[in-house]
């Protein structure tokens, strides 16, 4: 090839690279412009306050109503239960996998703990409402067939992964000499885990909650399948819930005509679910971010 | 970078030393870093309120040899000890031994300095609360005022003792190190180049504190700076390859050493 050629072939591939970055920036701008303009057509006909702070929410009703409020708590009760199971599970078996483990046990472990993150959500759905629940009507006989406590479980089973893999991922990066500081004062391991290494890495490790939590609220399939389709604001587990998410697979799977107000309504609680994992993203963000500064 | 530190190098020099009990006691030491033989039948005896030097070229096995005094080595999978290292006549490689004792009493100071991400106050708290040594917070309070009065960092902390370790400056940082190692009370105190990163101030102010504690405690000092090795040591070992090859008073190391070896190291020849 001439320098000349060569050079055009440079140019053509760095414009093809461009071009590919940007289309999926460009993509992503519009799902979320159409997201926005839904959104504000939704708010034309809907008051914001009604919608924020109502505690009913049937849109698909005669009688429409649209407080937002039993969605949200349906995704915050289900979430919640998820994190309770994963963080200290996940937390625990990080501290394992880095502290005590031996380096064989770790590379095989870390990696079939990963697989469990790629196990279909449908699946999960399933073994929620098939398996969890039947076993979990044995302990609780009022337990709803769809309820809040099975799917926030299987959930909870889903994201630990993540919360271990990533919990793991900030205490391996606690340089060493803390942890040979905190032996050569006469710490036991579990001292130096315990009261050095994961203070050490607690920004990392909030990091790692923090998007478990974002990844449960963004969560479909498991609550779509197990938790139900009754908006209901309750704080109680056993009861069937709807969540945010189910709520839109709800009326996109159904026969809502598209362009009415019922149908605006998914862009509505799409915008808000955006909003709230958008927020906890740039926070777990910032925290690992400060994470890694602390030990670069 | 001499005439900074001048006036320490007449401080040990020309003294007769007072014979002290043996402290530690080394004896045909072999260490294996998995298959791979790290130090040959080490044997030395290290003796009480002196300053021992270790000193030797990179790679020599200086610092192997001082975390193989306080088990630090046991830490890494795959070592191994041979041979005998007692202290004060026990066997600290026994099975019976209690490492997390055997480190409450041997304490370590490592080349890098590693305060934990807290307090001042904190970092010092840490070993107390560990090994359970104080009994109300009005007693913590004074021994951590008292190990950094010793550590000689009192006068520069003593109002912030709140504020992050890590806002300390490199020096200051190693200081507060000696303090939390000082804090639960060892008879020996490791260190490990323990001023190898600083500048030459900070420096003088490590070497000034070595030299007063060592009425208090037994000092095993490596470092790969020779003038340092004869300002502050009373003792010291010249390693090579693995191998001891040389130890004994300082001074004698310095002027009239015994082995060829020994004296072109520490007249510049090689290292």
């Amino acid at each position: 090839m001439t320098l000349g050629t060569r050079r055009k072939v440079e140019w053509l591939i760095e414009r093809a690279l461009f071009a590919c970055a940007a289309g999926s920036v460009l993509v992503t701008a519009g799902i979320i412009g159409v997201l926005v303009f839904e959104t504000y057509e939704f708010f034309r006909e809907v008051p914001i306050r009604g919608f924020l702070f109502g505690t009913v929410w049937t849109p698909l009703f005669y009688d429409a109503q649209f407080g937002v409020l039993p969605l949200v708590s349906g995704t915050i009760l289900v979430s919640l239960i998820a994190m309770l199971v994963a963080m200290p599970t996940g937390l625990l078996s990080a501290i394992y996998l880095s502290e005590y483990a031996p380096s064989r046990v770790r590379r095989v472990v870390k990696p079939v703990l990963e697989v469990l993150a790629g196990v279909p959500t449908v699946v999960f759905g399933y073994f929620a409402l098939l398996f969890v629940t039947p076993l979990l009507q044995r302990v609780f006989p009022d337990l709803a067939l769809f309820n809040a406590l099975s799917p926030g479980l299987v959930m909870g089973i889903m994201i630990l992964p993540l919360v271990s893999s990533l919990s793991e991922d900030a205490l391996h990066a606690v340089p060493n000499g803390l942890r040979e500081g905190a032996y050569a004062l006469g710490a036991t391991k579990m001292q130096a885990a315990l009261r050095v290494v994961v203070p050490a890495a607690l920004s990392g490790i909030s990091a790692s909650f923090i998007l478990a939590m974002s990844r449960a609220i963004g969560e479909t399939m498991i609550v779509a399948i197990a938790a139900g389709q009754q908006p209901r604001l309750t704080a109680n587990p056993m009861n069937s819930v709807e969540t945010m998410t189910a709520y839109i697979v709800q009326v996109s799977m159904g026969d809502t005509p598209a362009g009415s107000i019922a149908f605006r309504t998914i862009f509505a609680v799409g915008m808000l679910l955006f909003l709230m994992t958008f927020a906890l993203n740039l926070v777990s963000d910032w925290l690992r971010r400060r994470f890694r500064e602390q030990y670069s | 970078m001499t005439t900074l530190l001048r006036p320490l190098s007449t401080m040990t020099s020309g003294t007769a030393r007072p014979a002290t009990p043996v402290k530690i006691d080394v004896q045909g030491m072999n260490f294996y870093y998995g298959a791979k033989q790290a130090l040959s039948d080490i044997t030395i005896a290290i003796h009480a309120n002196l300053v021992t030097a270790f000193i030797g070229p990179s790679g020599c096995g200086k610092s192997t040899f001082l975390r193989t005094l306080n088990r630090m080595n046991h830490i890494i999978p795959g070592t191994r000890v041979e041979g005998r290292v007692h202290i004060d006549g026990q066997d600290i490689y026994a099975a019976s031994t209690d490492v997390v004792g055997l480190r409450r009493r041997v304490g370590m100071v490592f080349q890098k300095s590693n305060p934990f991400p807290k307090s001042i106050f904190e970092n010092i708290a840490y070993g107390l609360r560990t090994n359970g040594l104080t009994k109300n917070r009005g007693e913590m309070e004074g021994r951590i005022e008292e190990s950094l009065k010793a550590a000689a960092i009192w006068d520069e902390v003593k109002d912030r003792l709140t504020e992050s370790a890590l806002m300390l400056s490199g020096g200051q940082q190693q200081r507060l190190c000696i303090a939390r190692a000082l804090a639960i009370q060892p008879e020996i105190l490791l260190m490990d180049e323990p001023a190898s990163a600083l500048d030459p101030i900070a420096t003088q102010r490590i070497e000034e504190l070595i030299y007063q504690l060592k009425a208090s405690y037994t000092i095993v000092i490596v470092t790969h700076n020779m003038q340092q090795a004869a300002r502050v040591s009373d003792n010291t070992a010249f390693f090579w390859l693995g191998r001891l090859v040389e130890s004994g008073a300082t001074e004698q190391i310095f002027t009239s050493p015994t082995e060829k070896l020994t004296e072109d190291y520490v007249t510049g020849r090689f290292g």
